[in-house]
């Protein structure tokens, strides 16, 4: 009840928002999409596998969850998926994502304080295994290729094991360059 | 007391389960922040590679296109010019093959017998015939940076040769037998690659049968060792060892990708005589193999009118180079050309040294002299002539024209000239496009053939192009190579097209995987892939994407900075109010309008463009930001170094053709006319003075000719991003220490470097010790990587253990 009307609300004001915002932003921000979207646009023809829709969402800036996606992705595929999402669909519903902001991105402190929770033993750091089996297991859990991957970027090679402050400082940094 | 202990720890350990479970669900929480969190950081990393790989694909596109330039410019040459008698030779050489002989000429050319091999040779060394243990004994020998022996490297070419001319044009293989076949797409002198494969999948036998499709060399640094290693198991397994010719097994592509350059460096003294044998034994590699009359393997593709009944039929070793049409057969030459092999080259094959424009007025050389002028003026003349419409000069090729002018540019060529003899017949001219199809083409998503103006030869050829071809010849499927892909290999045409690329880390390391296939009876694709990691050993994933994108990125900045001129008229187009501001959308259609590159620039602008104010960026700075550091050639105009830079593969690949005794110096007057012809079909002004002051800033010995390589460098006219890993600008600088370190922020150097001698002086011999001739010729430093440093050093890597990353792809459905 109250979260509906509230809910609402927010919906009533990002129309607004719509409103206000002048062509300039909008066209800069569908700029943006397009660009994104042609990067994976293999055959020139404004389609995309839509297997590739999360990394593109991703690659926006925008910081949705598996299940997020999976919901985006429901709303985009056809009646009849082809495995195909094609452009003229994909922009209003990222256009959207976008001037709302959804799926804000997690901070720098945010994400310590997660790494923190998983250190139980408050040690300072984390071995390969505990992440591994948080990360594979627990919540939206990683593929074997994804785990590899992190932790190809977060083991120190010296003492195999994460310094997770450090890689954090490490990974946001890079965001920023 | 136990009791009340047990009963105390029953309450703690409720208490500890609610406490767990609290626990467990922050962690859950946790968990699921954490890898939100790195989907989004690896779906940027994804976003950058990908980029990065168009980046590298354009590049390729545009480096692609410096053939078409060339071939214009050849054009241009054969259209307008009226050589003086100074330039007369010069012109004449570039347009003809340049040597000759009879049988007994040639064997006595390639002898190798009076070729001695030091005892402190430490490579191996040949018997022949030529068997297993002496085959592996080869690869071995490669794997520990051992060099064959020229004198052996001729004797196993001339076998090679010899066998190459019984076989047909067309291989056929079978799978009987239970027996798989492997197959591998281009190698570009990448050794670790082939390496790699023969570790995991074992070398070519009797149980191993073997297909490779072409472009074994070029690029690469290892190109004649791969040839060596090839040639040598199909000597030993004739049977089972099936080559198809690819578009650069081609003697003119090799000087402008390397491959002639790596022959020169390796073999000082018989280097020349390799290349020659090489480029017959390249004219005489088979076209296309069949497998159980099943599955095609070529090299480039197929064309609406590829006919493998005509295939069977052609000469094949008639077309040398898909720059130089065959000559037509004339019947006065019977003297000279008695052997229907030779009919097709010139005569005169004597010692060479000194200017073609200046030649010495006695011997071989006038005869040579008169011969060529009487060709010229015969061109010259039919130039003029009716029969010649206007053809290639802009962009717009249709295959039509461009076969038409390999027509024209042929029989411009031949020696008797008859202004109506059209003797290069319709024949000849299918026979030609046939194989150039056959060696150049690509395939396209759309229906349809369109002649492939990327390449300048061959074309794109559609799905139903596909389909109709595999009906009439009753195959099922197309297996060729010829194009980088990231995976190593991809299907397409309906799965009946398979492309497949064996050289990994192509473009740069990290760049691609590579990939081959094996064939059983059952012909369903068995795909192994690798990564040749020695050069990333060490480097995380993300590491290794930041690498790969710096080098692309830095091969970016340099285009932009080479086409200045061009982008900042078109931003002063925008900018008609002079404010030196223009906005990130302007920015990026002016660069696509420039460049024809088709890049998302939007998404390549935070690590192009450094900073903006309000959105605007002060485009000014931004190209002081591109350009070089020291402006040490600021008295070399700005559009002259754009232009040079531009045109630096034909003016190289022209260089080299003049370089007639492949010593790797031209003199200066040849060195002057190229320059000057150049200016005159790019009608740009180019004043003697300039040209002097570019000679004297590369004439370092002093003895009025001038090194290619040197120049090449000095003005950064070398391709960096390519994976040459010859001499190396930054070893140049390293070696001279008045000038800076590169440094990771995006500068291009464009300064004529104060020049170190890169090669040691030619030897008497070729002993090929083990290390060192490698390393002062082809050790690289590679621009060390800015985040970890300490990859300032080309780790040639050979043992074939540290290769890892082999992964194993189930076969589809």
């Amino acid at each position: 009840e109250v979260t509906e009307t509230s809910k609402k609300s927010i919906v009533t004001f990002s129309e607004i928002h719509h409103f206000l915002l002048s062509d300039t932003i909008i066209t800069e921000t569908q700029k943006r999409i397009s660009n994104a979207f042609d990067v994976f646009d293999h055959e020139s023809n404004k389609t995309v596998d839509v297997r590739e829709i999360g990394t593109i969402i991703r690659s926006l800036g925008c910081f949705p969850s598996e299940a997020d996606l999976h919901d985006i992705i429901a709303e985009l595929e056809e009646e009849e998926p082809t495995g195909f999402v094609r452009y003229e669909k994909f922009l209003p519903t990222m256009t959207k994502i976008l001037l709302e902001r959804k799926f804000r991105p997690i901070t720098e402190d945010l994400l310590l304080q997660a790494f923190e929770v998983l250190d139980q033993q408050k040690k300072g750091h984390l071995e390969p295994e505990e992440l591994t089996k948080y990360l594979t297991q627990e919540g939206e859990p990683f593929t074997q290729e994804e785990m590899d991957e992190m932790l190809s970027a977060a083991v120190d090679p010296d003492k195999n094991v994460i310094l997770y402050k450090d890689f954090v400082s490490m990974m946001t940094f890079d965001d920023t360059r | 007391m136990k009791t009340t202990a047990f009963i105390a720890n029953l309450f703690n350990s409720s208490l500890f389960i609610s406490d767990l479970s609290r626990v467990l669900l922050k962690a859950m929480k946790a968990a699921v922040l954490i890898q939100r969190w790195y989907r989004q950081y690896a779906a940027r990393m994804e976003v950058r590679r990908r980029y990065t790989w168009n980046i590298f694909q354009s590049m390729e596109y545009a480096d692609l296109q410096d053939q078409i330039k060339l071939y214009n410019f050849l054009g241009y040459l054969m259209d307008n010019f009226t050589p003086s008698s100074t330039e007369r030779n010069l012109i004449s050489h570039i347009f003809r093959e340049n040597e000759v002989c009879r049988d007994a000429e040639w064997e006595r050319y390639f002898s190798y017998n009076n070729i001695t091999v030091p005892d402190i040779y430490s490579g191996p060394r040949l018997t022949f015939p030529l068997d297993m243990d002496q085959a592996a004994h080869l690869v071995e020998a490669f794997k520990n940076k051992q060099q064959l022996h020229s004198r052996y490297v001729l004797q196993l070419l001339l076998e090679t040769w010899k066998l190459l001319r019984v076989l047909p044009n067309i291989n056929r293989v079978s799978t009987c037998h239970s027996k798989e076949i492997t197959i591998c797409g281009d190698l570009h002198g990448q050794l670790e690659d082939l390496l790699l494969i023969f570790y995991k999948n074992g070398m070519p036998s009797l149980e191993k049968p073997y297909v490779f499709n072409g472009d074994y060399v070029d690029r690469g640094k290892d190109s004649i060792e791969i040839l060596l290693i090839l040639f040598a198991f199909l000597l030993v397994f004739p049977g089972d060892v099936y080559l198809n010719r690819g578009n650069h097994e081609d003697h003119i592509i090799n000087l402008r990708y390397g491959f002639t350059k790596e022959v020169l460096n390796k073999y000082k003294l018989h280097g020349k005589r390799i290349l020659k044998l090489l480029q017959k034994i390249f004219s005489w590699l088979p076209l296309v193999t069949v497998i159980d009359q099943r599955v095609l393997i070529v090299h480039g593709g197929i064309s609406d009118t590829t006919d493998l009944a005509l295939i069977a039929r052609v000469d094949r070793h008639r077309y040398v180079s898909a720059l130089r049409p065959p000559k037509k057969k004339t019947p006065s030459r019977t003297n000279v050309y008695a052997d229907s092999e030779r009919y097709d080259e010139m005569i005169i094959c004597k010692n060479r040294r000194g200017s073609l424009t200046f030649p010495k007025p006695f011997g071989a050389r006038e005869s040579f002299q008169r011969r060529s002028l009487q060709d010229f003026s015969s061109t010259v003349a039919r130039t003029l002539g009716e029969e010649f419409e206007v053809r290639r000069r802009q962009a717009e090729f249709s295959l039509s024209s461009f076969s038409k002018s390999h027509r024209i540019l042929s029989s411009a060529l031949s020696s008797d000239s008859e202004p109506e003899s059209s003797e290069f017949t319709d024949t000849g001219n299918d026979e030609w496009k046939q194989i150039l199809d056959l060696l150049w083409s690509d395939p396209m998503s759309h229906d349809g053939c369109i002649p492939n103006e990327v390449r300048g030869g061959g074309c794109y050829w559609g799905p139903d192009v596909t389909e109709g071809f595999l009906n009439r010849h009753n195959l099922q499927l197309i297996i060729r190579s010829h194009e980088c892909k990231q995976d190593g290999y991809e299907f397409c045409h309906n799965r009946k097209v398979l492309t497949l690329f064996s050289a990994s880390n192509y473009y740069e390391v990290g760049s691609n995987r590579g990939a081959f296939v094996r064939l059983g009876p059952d012909l369903v694709p068995y795909f192994v892939q690798y990564q040749a990691t020695s050069m990333t050993r060490g480097l995380s994933f993300p590491q290794n994407v930041k690498r790969t994108e710096h080098t692309a990125l830095k091969v970016l900045r340099e285009q932009l900075f080479v086409h200045k001129s061009d982008l900042l008229s078109a931003f002063q187009e925008i900018d008609k109010e002079n404010t030196g501001l223009i906005c990130l959308n302007d920015w990026a259609s002016a660069i696509e309008r420039v460049l024809h590159l088709d890049l998302p620039w939007r998404v390549l602008h935070p690590q192009l463009v450094s900073s903006t104010t309000d959105g605007k960026l002060d485009y000014h700075g931004w190209f002081r930001d591109l350009a070089l550091k020291k402006p040490s050639s600021e008295h070399i105009e700005q559009t002259m170094l754009e232009t040079l830079y531009r045109h630096r593969s034909t003016l190289e690949t022209i260089f080299r053709i003049v370089d007639t005794d492949n010593s790797g110096l031209i003199t200066f007057e040849d060195f002057r006319q190229t320059l000057k012809l150049l200016s005159a079909y790019l009608k740009m002004e180019i004043s003697d003075e300039v040209i002097n002051e570019l000679v004297i800033s590369t004439d370092t010995n002093n003895d009025g000719s001038i090194d290619i390589d040197e120049f090449m460098e000095a003005f950064r006219l070398v391709d960096k991003s390519r994976l040459e890993r010859g001499k190396s600008l930054l070893k140049l600088m390293q070696d001279n220490q008045s000038l800076p370190q590169e440094t990771e922020s995006p500068q291009t150097v464009y300064s004529t470097a104060p020049q170190t001698s890169q090669c040691p002086a030619s030897q008497p011999a070729d002993p090929p010790v083990s290390n060192t001739t490698d390393s002062a010729c082809s050790q690289t430093a590679n621009p060390p990587a800015s985040q970890t440093g300490s990859l300032t050093e080309d780790c040639p890597a050979s043992q074939t253990e540290d290769l890892c990353h082999i992964s194993v792809v189930v076969p589809p459905q």
